[in-house]
């Protein structure tokens, strides 16, 4: 299920050609206009000015200038950034698994033909539904502070707390790794179809030849499950490095207490559109490419010795 | 089982409950049933930023609608293309339109910001909905790929021994069949866009033009120490519409889920 095997797979030709290439080339250029207009205007060519704007100062008033490697050299003493990244690392690290943990958890269960599937998966779906919202990094805010639920709910179970779960730099990037684990919903439906794909005979001949419950989980649903696994890994790394909203919301903007939530997306929002440091806010949106797509390589690298497919 | 469906469904049954109560006894009160309906939360938020919240929720719809239509459009149309046209240059294209799907945002975000500044269209819908129309959204262009590649070839070939073009092929013979690919497109274009909170905060800053996270951030910036029960009522207010999504469409989007890995 990797990109690249959908993209084997997407291209590979079913039948014959019937048509001139000439024709199909034209109709291309038609059906593909809008995309090929996004990609070079909103995509090729910033990307292509934002990698200019990383050797440049520029504070959107008055034009770029040029200043080497200047940006880069200062991100290997911004302390700043480094806390960013250690807590973006944090967050990946132990969110990703934590999350896709729980999914793939429930997923079995869900699976073990449990009556009111729909309605199970519906319900661990919401919290995926409005996580990313700003109402619900709202109400984490909130549920999370001094005299939060969080509390109150400590001290009904005897337990005395006043803590500000997210006013306290020890605590407050996990109130945010919790949320995270919170929306297991979306890996989880994931996990379930790729459950549903087994097939039964699998089973069936492995309870004939005496397999316990447990060697049939270790030696079918496992191995069969981690194309799906990998799938929903390579997701989630990418897409937790980008985390915004939450952080901004739960420290209202500043990355705080002490810069405990200062993600890299979030210190890069404050270099570029509040500091308006746009030169360097662009050499660290690049950073984060190389390190997004670094990470992604290592997932594809590492998949071939735990991923199996079966052709 | 149970007991994680209530860690699951607690905080929001609680939030919505919470709307309710009047401001002193929220924190203290953690049951999730309604015990009074104070509905001067809704009235008072609804009201407590000067400009009406209909306003902003009206805000996000025009452009969750704008992103809806321009998304079904051309990703169906790049789609049509990749899945059923020869033409050259196809694989690095093919390839750099799934490269684009893990591209943050961050690295174009700036340059993009620029242009709009420089069309003086910042504190306008455009540059929320524009892109949409060119395709820029990879992820269903890809969706729709793969879901084009289900459907049988015969029909085109049938279609195209009774003379029709290409438009044809793919306005008459397709798209109706590519209905649950353009069901899930619209409805994950629905919840994304509604949900969007980093583009829109850069874009929009005229409060005139908020749409509701950007109006309820401003709110929580606003009332930080008062009038939570207002806060509740009026986040419970910005994600009813993605509650209705969801209960409209929750077939397609567990099948696009299912298909895709879509979040």
């Amino acid at each position: 299920m990797s990109l690249l095997k959908l993209q084997k797979l997407a291209l590979t030709p079913k039948g014959g050609q019937t048509r001139s290439n000439t024709r199909d080339n034209k109709a291309a250029l038609v059906f593909l206009g809008p995309w090929l207009l996004g990609s070079v205007v909103l995509v090729i060519g910033p990307m292509a000015a934002s990698l200019y704007l990383s050797f440049t100062n520029y504070n959107l008033l008055q034009s770029p200038k040029w200043v080497g490697a200047g940006n880069f050299a200062r991100m290997l003493t911004d302390t700043r950034l480094h806390h960013s990244l250690e807590v973006t690392f944090l967050y990946v690290l132990i969110g990703v698994p934590l999350q896709l943990g729980a999914a793939l958890g429930l997923a079995l269960l869900l699976d073990r033909g449990l009556r009111g599937l729909t309605f199970y998966r519906s319900a661990f779906y919401l919290p995926s539904l409005l996580g990313a919202s700003v109402a619900i990094a709202v109400l984490w805010r909130l549920i999370f502070g001094g005299t939060g639920l969080f509390n109150t709910i400590l001290g009904l179970i005897g337990i005395e707390s006043t803590t500000s779960w997210i006013g306290n730099p020890d605590t407050a990037l996990s109130t945010i790794i919790l949320l995270h684990v919170w929306t297991f919903g979306s890996p989880m439906v994931i996990f379930l179809a790729g459950l549903r794909q087994i097939p039964v005979e699998f089973y069936e001949a492995a309870q004939i030849d005496g397999a316990t419950t447990f060697q049939q989980f270790r030696g079918i649903t496992i191995p069969l499950l981690t194309p799906i696994i990998f799938f929903n890994l390579v997701l989630a790394i990418i897409n937790s490095f980008q985390a915004f909203t939450q952080a901004f919301i739960v420290s209202a903007g500043s990355g705080g207490p002490s810069d405990s939530t200062l993600f890299y997306t979030l210190y890069l929002y404050q270099e570029g559109f509040g500091a308006f440091r746009m030169g360097y806010a662009s050499a660290m949106a690049w950073l984060l490419v190389l390190i997004v797509g670094a990470c992604t390589a290592i997932n594809f690298w590492a998949s071939k010795f735990w991923v199996h497919y079966e052709d | 089982m149970v007991a994680v469906v209530v860690l699951a469904l607690y905080p929001i049954i609680w939030m919505i409950v919470s709307s309710l109560r009047p401001d002193g006894s929220i924190f203290s009160n953690p049951s999730p049933a309604p015990t009074t309906f104070h509905w001067q939360n809704y009235q008072y938020g609804w009201n407590a930023l000067g400009t009406p919240f209909g306003r902003y929720l009206l805000n996000s719809a025009i452009i969750v609608l704008g992103a809806i239509v321009g998304n079904v459009i051309t990703c169906s149309m790049a789609a049509y293309a990749f899945a059923r046209l020869r033409f050259r240059f196809q694989k690095p294209a093919f390839g750099f339109m799934l490269l684009t799907i893990m591209l943050p945002i961050h690295v174009m975000i700036v340059p993009q910001y620029i242009l709009w500044a420089k069309a003086d269209l910042v504190n306008t819908f455009w540059p929320l909905i524009v892109p949409k129309f060119l395709a820029t959204d990879a992820f269903f262009t890809f969706l729709m790929v793969q879901f084009i590649r289900g459907l049988p070839k015969e029909l085109d070939e049938a279609a195209r021994i009774d003379g029709a073009g290409h438009g044809r092929i793919f306005l008459q013979i397709l798209m109706p069949l590519m209905a649950p690919a353009l069901a899930t497109t619209a409805i994950f274009t629905f919840i994304w866009t509604w949900n969007d909170f980093f583009v829109q905060m850069i874009y929009l800053t005229d409060p005139d033009k908020y749409t509701a996270p950007i109006a309820l951030r401003s709110f929580i910036d606003a009332q930080s120490h008062s009038s939570y029960g207002a806060m509740f009522a009026m986040s419970v207010v910005s994600v009813i519409p993605l509650l209705i999504a969801f209960a409209v469409g929750q077939k397609y989007l567990v099948r696009g889920i299912a298909t895709t890995g879509l979040k």
